[in-house]
């Protein structure tokens, strides 16, 4: 099977169509960026508080609302999270809750404003860590232990946890555990005496401090930084410079565009986000360094040829294997984005975004800047130097 | 067959064995149970997969400084009384944010060799020079400075191991984080309760043991209406806690803004009871600190002394006879806050206090939710790309499956063998997405080989010529395209942390497996399958 054989395309002829194509979604990008969602940093970057809260039945976004009203947690972002048959929601609590003097305390609230029914004297089995349930157990003592108590009831307590956590998923909906796997029936029976039910159970919590999260960005930028500066001077020792220089804005092209469809799309911009951006920055450059690699031999094979001839051949015949490549890549990356549920959503989504435009940018962005710059030096009188070197074999 | 085929055969043979034993090691049996045992065993799964807690904290190294700070101006008192020198005062300009800076004033232009001279022997860690009006100024020289400050993460470090290990949490991982910032990170797997653990590790503070001028007073504002409001420089105001928690009002004290010992000077702390058999902490002093301690409780007589934990005056004693090296804690506390202030003291004290900077628990049912989005999508991405290849290509498409198949094996398995060693690298989500996209940039150098192999039998090649060629050209392309992503995945694990180190390992790592198998195993096949086809035969590609 073959899908290209012997294609000729005049992609050069077509650079004006690329270019406004480009521009079209930087600029869109960037007027987003600048005006409209800015970057939507993820927790990560900005700071904050996030609780992922799981509730035994549909959860009324509203009234979750009015409770964090009510402990006075200032426009908190409140939104459903993954699908809806989980009952899942995501609470977040901009810098302002979050100070690094008490860093927990914007969770804390969040989980007292939400145990509505919380009768006075005992704690919520759904919060509760296995610590708390064995200090109860200790104290009750139902199961008459003498010796080894503390660690037959951490073994307990860890039953308990592990039931409501990994069988349950989360959330018990009654206080009877009798049945529950490992759980002594005398422990369980004692549990009513210390604990009630609220309606949920938080899953994860992510606080992260005003500090971390400037110095986190300043990282993520330099991390990018570093790695086109690594290209270049890679490229520029392996080909010529113009080469690099020409990966390079091929890279930055893809980044800027990537970044820009997640301000357009107000995905926030995780720290997974930034390696999906950094390993984009890799693979738009393996295809660009494909084509360069033909453009290098070619130059050598037809000497009499003009640059943009050979430009072109080189691009149709590495086409196949451009197309394929990418083919492949999106396709467990789809799979990444369709299957890898939601905490890999944002990071899957860059990588989709950023294959088809990074193979896109090797054939319409990186070559065409090669012939320009000839072009460029003929006009003004001079060789043609820079492109027809080789070094490097 | 050739000899050399047959040895390069066995090399992969042998290579392939090596890493199935870093990812199962040698497995009870083949059932499913005792593999899945096996491999959990070897490959270790990352915190965001595992569920427990994530904490970074920032070590207040200035803290540290200050302390050196108080001792040289205490050596600086100690030497100037000692030579006759006169002084107005000695205090540091900027306590809060350059602790080290030390000003000296009034020191008579003829006493400028004697204060070289006590500089140079017994502060060398600092640099003098003069400013106006007779006076001196100190700093700690940088490389001194960066020196005490990155020793106070070290033994921060330490302590906090010291005491998450007395707290039972399996596999924890302490070590400094980011670069240069004085930050710490702490991941716990299987804890699930942040608090409690945060407890332990501020509770550990510092210890101090300071003179106590004035006190108690019943409220902070009694305290300074005491002394009019106005607190000498040498004085602080802070808070009483008894031990135990015993509810008796509030309590404030004057003390010294020198303390006589710190926990540093501490050699080792026991539980026990006194004469009335109530619970007390003993402790002993090192030699130097003992030292100290004698000189200054042979001078404070009669003064009372106020044991500091965490800033808060836990004890208050009069010093009837100097003392030379063992300490007493006592009172208001029971058996177990005495054995717990025990323990906290051994642990050592922090050199510094602590702040939390980023706090993350991940529930154990979400990462097994995870677990299982990720594991279906890497198949999904896997099959699809298997049997495209076998489609695509036919024979050699065999060839780029086993090529695939390997290079997982190889990744897999060096992430065991690691683990075997004691390297801490574990399999993170992002870790899984790396190993998926290692199948679709790895099926890269195959898709570069067949294409350039396709190409030279279409210029009307023989098959052995076109292997060989298609070989040699992509191989400068691949090394190539190699060298740029491993540059981008090494620069992400310089600058991540957790999850994204986890994927830039498992990035790396499929790469470099991929050099291996798509190249030189692949090769090896096409070599194997050229030698047993008739001369002018067709290659299946």
């Amino acid at each position: 099977m073959e899908f290209f054989r012997n294609v000729n395309i005049d992609f050069l002829g077509k650079k004006w169509y690329f270019l406004a194509f480009s521009l079209v979604f930087s600029v869109a990008g960037v007027l987003s960026i600048l005006f409209w969602h800015g970057i939507p940093w993820g927790v990560d970057f900005r700071g904050g508080t996030l609780v992922y809260v799981k509730f035994s039945h549909t959860p009324d976004l509203g009234a979750i609302r009015s409770a964090m009203d009510r402990a006075g947690l200032k426009d908190p972002k409140i939104q459903p999270y993954d699908q809806p048959a989980l009952n899942e929601v995501l609470i977040d609590l901009g810098i302002r809750e979050t100070s690094e003097k008490a860093l927990d305390e914007g969770k804390t609230k969040i989980i007292n404003a939400l145990e509505t029914n919380a009768p006075a004297g005992k704690q919520d089995l759904n919060n509760a860590s296995s610590l708390t349930i064995k200090k109860h157990l200790l104290d009750k003592d139902p199961m008459h232990l003498g010796t080894d108590a503390d660690t037959k009831y951490t073994a307990q307590a860890q039953a308990i946890v592990n039931y409501r956590d990994k069988v349950m998923g989360g959330v018990l909906t009654s206080l009877d555990l009798k049945n529950a796997l490992g759980v002594d029936p005398a422990a369980a029976s004692s549990l009513p005496d210390g604990f009630f039910l609220s309606d949920f159970g938080v899953r994860n919590v992510e606080i992260v401090g005003p500090q971390v999260g400037g110095q986190l960005r300043t990282q993520a930028g330099l991390a990018t930084l570093y790695s086109l500066l690594g290209m270049l001077v890679y490229l520029g020792f392996r080909f010529e410079w113009i080469y690099g220089i020409a990966a390079v804005v091929t890279v930055f092209h893809d980044t800027l565009i990537t970044v820009g469809a997640f301000s357009l799309t107000k995905t926030d911009i995780s720290l997974t986000v930034i390696a999906a951006l950094l390993t984009l920055i890799g693979y738009s450059n393996n295809d660009t360094i494909v084509v360069f690699d033909r453009i290098r031999e070619n130059i050598k094979l037809m000497r009499r040829e003009k640059l943009s001839e050979i430009v072109n051949r080189s691009i149709n015949q590495t086409l196949s294997r451009t197309i394929l490549t990418a083919g492949l890549t999106f396709l467990t990356v789809l799979a990444l984005f369709l299957f890898g549920g939601e905490v890999l959503r944002g990071f899957s989504l860059a990588l989709v975004i950023g294959i088809l435009i990074g193979t896109y940018s090797s054939i319409a962005i990186a070559a065409p800047i090669l012939v320009a710059y000839q072009d460029w030096r003929l006009e003004r009188g001079k060789r043609p130097v820079g492109i027809p070197a080789a070094k490097g074999r | 067959m050739n000899k050399n085929l047959l040895y390069k055969i066995l090399f992969i043979v042998g290579t392939m064995l090596f890493f199935l034993f870093g990812i199962l090691g040698v497995p009870k049996s083949l059932k499913p149970d005792d593999l899945l045992t096996a491999l959990t065993d070897h490959i270790h799964l990352g915190l965001d997969l595992k569920g427990g807690t994530h904490l970074i904290l920032q070590v207040q190294v200035n803290d540290a400084v200050n302390v050196d700070a108080q001792n040289a101006m205490e050596v600086l008192r100690d030497q100037f009384r000692s030579r006759k020198i006169q002084y107005t005062d000695i205090t540091q300009t900027d306590p809060q944010n350059n602790p080290d800076h030390i000003v000296i004033k009034g020191v008579p232009p003829e006493s400028r060799s004697d204060l070289r001279t006590i500089v140079q022997d017994r502060l060398q860690e600092y640099d003098v020079t003069s400013g106006a009006d007779n006076s001196w100024n100190l700093a700690m020289k940088p490389s001194s400075l960066s020196d005490l400050k990155s020793k106070a993460v070290t033994q921060a470090i330490e302590t906090i191991r010291n005491r998450i290990d007395a707290l039972g949490v399996s596999e924890p991982t302490i070590q400094e984080h980011g670069l240069g910032q004085y930050q710490i990170l702490v991941q716990l797997p299987g804890v699930d309760d942040p608090g409690r653990v945060k407890e332990i590790m501020q509770n550990t503070a510092m210890l101090e043991i300071k003179q106590v001028i004035d006190g108690p007073y019943t409220s902070q504002q009694a305290a300074y209406q005491a002394k009019n409001g106005i607190v000498p420089v040498d004085q602080v105001l802070i808070q009483g806690n008894t031990l135990g928690g015993r509810a008796e009002g509030e309590q404030w004290y004057f003390v010294s803004r020198i303390s006589a010992i710190s926990g540093k000077d501490l050699r080792h702390a026991a539980p026990s009871t006194d004469q009335n058999g109530q619970p007390n902490v003993n402790f002993q002093l090192t030699r130097e600190g003992g030292q100290r301690f004698y000189n200054f409780t042979s001078a404070h007589v009669r003064d009372s002394l106020g044991v500091v934990l965490d800033g808060r005056v836990r004890e208050v004693a009069t010093i009837n006879e100097p003392i030379r090296d063992q300490v007493e804690i006592k009172g208001h506390m029971d058996a177990q806050a005495a054995k717990d202030l025990a323990m906290i003291l051994n642990s050592g004290a922090l050199p510094a206090s602590i702040h939390y900077l980023e706090e993350r628990t991940v529930g154990p049912s979400l990462g097994a939710d995870s677990i299982r989005s990720g594991i279906r999508a890497a198949l999904i991405g896997m099959v699809a790309v298997l049997v495209f290849m076998l489609i695509y290509y036919r024979g050699a498409g065999v060839n780029a499956d086993i090529a695939l198949i390997m290079n997982l094996i190889i990744l897999l398995g060096f992430l065991g063998w690691a683990t075997m060693a004691g390297v801490n690298v574990a399999l993170t989500l992002p870790g899984i997405a790396g190993v998926i996209l290692t199948v679709g940039m790895g099926v890269d150098s195959n898709v570069l080989i067949f294409e350039r192999i396709r190409e030279e039998l279409r210029n009307g090649k023989t098959p052995p010529s076109a292997v060989d060629q298609g070989f040699s050209h992509a191989w400068i392309t691949i090394v190539d395209t190699h060298v740029t992503t491993i540059v981008s995945a090494a620069i992400l694990f310089i600058f991540g942390t957790g999850p994204v180190k986890g994927f830039a390992t498992t990035l790396t790592f499929g790469l470099l497996a991929n050099l291996f198998t798509a190249v030189f195993v692949s090769r090896v096949i096409f070599d194997w399958v050229l030698s047993r086809k008739q001369r002018g035969e067709a290659l299946s590609i």
